[in-house]
């Protein structure tokens, strides 16, 4: 009996003395966490792509009760996200835009023809270095480093040798605007549908053989709407988007050369 | 006594037989000629010269502003046709001057010649080289005025002519120092005067043997080692030459100056000569035609602006079947697009082959020869694949940024795995990654 009755109180004072330490660990030594951290973070999107400029939802989590970040800073959670933590802390939530990544090329396979045969990696930095091979060395390479890039899926290779963005998808993290060496694309409104689509600076001789679509800096929409579309280095560029009156984008459309005017299509970048 | 060399490296046939015994051949000056505002390292000159304009041959139509730049001049005389964007071997177009040549070849009155080039003094020298435009012609193009004026503190004790052109196939250097060996050797001393280093060496591969022998013979009175160096690639990077002449290793991301030596390229010194003496700005250079796609292999002087179909078409013209034409030498050159290009300071010269590209690429079968001929003693199949995992920080730990891209790794790797292109593309995203932060 004896021999039994040894191992148990031994082990049940043991059991004891620790429990003890615990018990003094979490009340002595315990971090004060915020309370708002947590349910911050079980708010935000948990994809970690850093497009708020934290490293993962955590830290951005930290930085938002630590008044050190705005909550609108995440464009992943969109305006749901930032609803909620407003709540949370109380605050008055801003305004969240909705953006996405647009493509400012329509240099495809038909319209920007191919100056030689590219053998070397399969990635557009990689063929940027060596200046590509298209005619446009300021058009879309399409290797699809941005697909790549993309967290979330939104991104595909089209069949005409542009990659196609769905808008529904698209959180505007902004991986997909780091990744492509040429700077073709960049985060716009969702309402935001008369853009340029061209980024070349060539003369409008030779940027005319090195695309159909090529801006040939006709000056046609500069002259239709000059308060918010001027030339600059022989490109279109608008700088004011809201400037742009709904009746002047007929007139904004008729570029020869269909490189600034409306999305064409809702999947196009 | 051993042929002295450096560790590694590889041995690929050299190839030069094609064209090693042909003289240069003056290439008659083309109709036009488009020259390059940026064709050396560092930032591009200004033009100084309009649409419509006349300029003479050797007249300056670039002015390098920055201290990394390098004059621009008038390779023929003429009538300016424009000044606009124009292909270049880099792949991107680059503010040109196109001039079509009158055929009358008129000097202009700015070239001075030096009554005693010897007797001058460093800076005079210096600022001669500044001002015509004399780059490294070996093919990195870079400013050698710059080159000529080592920082206070790291005095220069030697100074290597390097003759090795280890490249396959090119033969331009070699035939520079069988016909010319006096003026390389003259530049060389003019080089000597300029940096203040006390020895000279001109260091030859053994596969040029007749090369060393006219240097040898034309030595009179100008003290110089000519140095043979066992045939092997790649000899002729800077780097590895001093470690072979000299047994000094470079430091990481350091310079030759750091350990006292200038090592300039045997065209670079001709080049000197003639920019010293007879006041002549870099408007010509010798390049190598050749490859199984040219008609007649040939080395010729040409003007610098010449467009490659020009030269191509005076070698017997490219073969139909042509597959690949590539700037520089076969292990380091940029292949072309467009035979439309001109020949730039830089071009050492012009190949086109026949061959078939290279089959198709297998995985790594980590056998290590990469790093065993890795002349910079770097694991190339690991920054490999750092790179493509864009693991920066470690790519960069493990000495990406000493590649010198000679392409030994990818020339050994039985797998045929583009180790280079990786090497390039990480070098590429570091430096840009460097240039955001600093912007």
């Amino acid at each position: 009996m004896t021999d039994l009755l040894v191992p148990v109180i031994t082990m049940t004072a043991l059991g004891l003395v620790f429990s003890l330490g615990l018990v003094f660990a979490y009340k002595k030594l315990a971090v004060q966490v915020n309370p708002r951290v947590e349910k911050i973070n079980a708010v935000l999107p948990q994809a970690n792509c850093g497009a708020c400029g934290f490293a993962g939802c955590q830290a951005f989590a930290e930085a938002i009760a630590a008044g050190k970040a705005k909550p609108e800073s995440c464009p992943v959670g969109g305006a749901d996200a930032v609803s909620k933590i407003a709540v949370i802390l109380g605050i008055q939530a801003g305004e969240v835009v909705k953006k996405v990544a647009r493509l400012h090329c329509r240099g495809t396979h038909q319209a920007a023809p191919k100056r030689s045969q590219y053998f070397g990696l399969q990635t557009c930095f990689a063929a940027h270095i060596m200046g590509g091979d298209k005619l446009c060395t300021y058009g879309c390479l399409g290797l699809v480093d941005c697909v790549r890039a993309c967290p979330f899926d939104a991104m595909t290779m089209g069949e005409d040798g542009l990659p196609i963005i769905f808008e529904d998808k698209c959180t505007a993290c902004g991986k997909c605007v780091e990744a492509c060496p040429r700077n073709l694309i960049e985060l716009h409104r969702l309402e935001q549908n008369i853009l340029v689509f061209c980024r070349s600076k060539d003369r409008p001789q030779a940027s005319r053989k090195a695309c159909q679509n090529a801006c040939i800096a006709c000056n046609i929409c500069a002259r239709a709407c000059p308060e918010a579309i001027i030339m600059k280095d022989n490109l279109a560029v608008i700088t004011d988007h809201k400037k742009i009156p709904p009746e002047k984008i007929p007139e904004i459309e008729r570029c020869p050369t269909g490189a600034i005017g409306r999305l064409k299509k809702t999947n196009e970048g | 006594m051993k042929t002295p060399t450096f560790p590694r490296g590889v041995h690929p046939h050299d190839a030069k037989d094609a064209t090693m015994d042909k003289p240069i051949v003056i290439l008659p000056p083309p109709e036009k000629v488009v020259i390059p505002l940026h064709q050396h390292f560092g930032t591009p000159a200004e033009p100084l010269v309009k649409k419509g304009e006349e300029v003479l041959l050797g007249q300056k139509i670039g002015q390098g502003k920055t201290l990394f730049s390098a004059n621009v001049h008038a390779s023929v005389s003429g009538k300016v046709l424009a000044v606009e964007d124009y292909n270049h071997p880099g792949g991107y177009p680059v503010t040109a001057v196109s001039i079509a040549n009158d055929g009358q070849d008129r000097l202009s009155p700015d070239l001075k010649p030096a009554a005693d080039p010897f007797s001058l003094s460093a800076d005079e020298i210096r600022d001669r080289v500044r001002e015509a435009g004399v780059v490294g012609l070996g093919g990195a193009a870079f400013p050698t005025a710059v080159k000529l004026a080592p920082p206070k503190d790291k005095p220069i004790d030697t100074l290597i002519i390097n003759g090795c052109e280890c490249e396959p196939m090119l033969t331009a250097d070699y035939r520079l120092m069988v016909e010319n060996p006096l003026d390389v050797l003259r530049g060389a001393e003019l080089v000597r005067i300029a940096s203040g280093a006390i020895k000279v060496i001109v260091a030859v591969e053994d596969n040029k043997l007749r090369a060393a022998e006219m240097m040898r013979r034309h030595l009179d009175g100008i003290h110089a080692d000519i140095v043979l160096l066992k045939t092997k690639y790649p000899q002729g990077a800077e780097k590895n030459l001093i470690s072979a002449l000299l047994r000094r290793e470079v430091p990481r991301g350091g310079l030759p100056f750091d350990v006292g030596v200038l090592v300039q390229n045997v065209g670079t010194a001709k080049a000197i000569w003639e920019a010293v003496s007879l006041g002549k700005p870099l408007v010509e250079r010798v390049i190598t035609v050749a490859g199984s796609g040219i008609g007649e292999p040939k080395n010729l002087l040409v003007r610098i602006g010449t467009l490659f179909q020009d030269a191509v078409n005076f070698c017997g013209g490219l073969a139909e079947d042509i597959n690949l034409v590539v700037m520089g030498g076969p292990m380091m050159g940029l292949a072309q697009w467009s035979l439309d290009t001109p020949i730039i300071k830089g071009t050492s010269g012009i190949l086109a082959w026949r061959t078939a590209f290279p089959a198709a690429e297998y995985p790594c079968i980590r056998c290590g020869r990469c790093v065993d001929h890795c002349p910079m003693g770097l694991l190339p199949t690991l920054l490999a694949k750092f790179v493509q995992r864009e693991m920066w920080p470690e790519a960069e730990k493990w000495g990406v940024l000493d590649c010198v891209e000679c392409g030994c790794c990818q020339y050994a790797c039985p797998s045929r795995i583009p180790l280079v292109h990786w090497m390039r593309l990480g070098k590429n995203k570091i430096a840009q990654a460097k240039r955001k932060k600093t912007a």
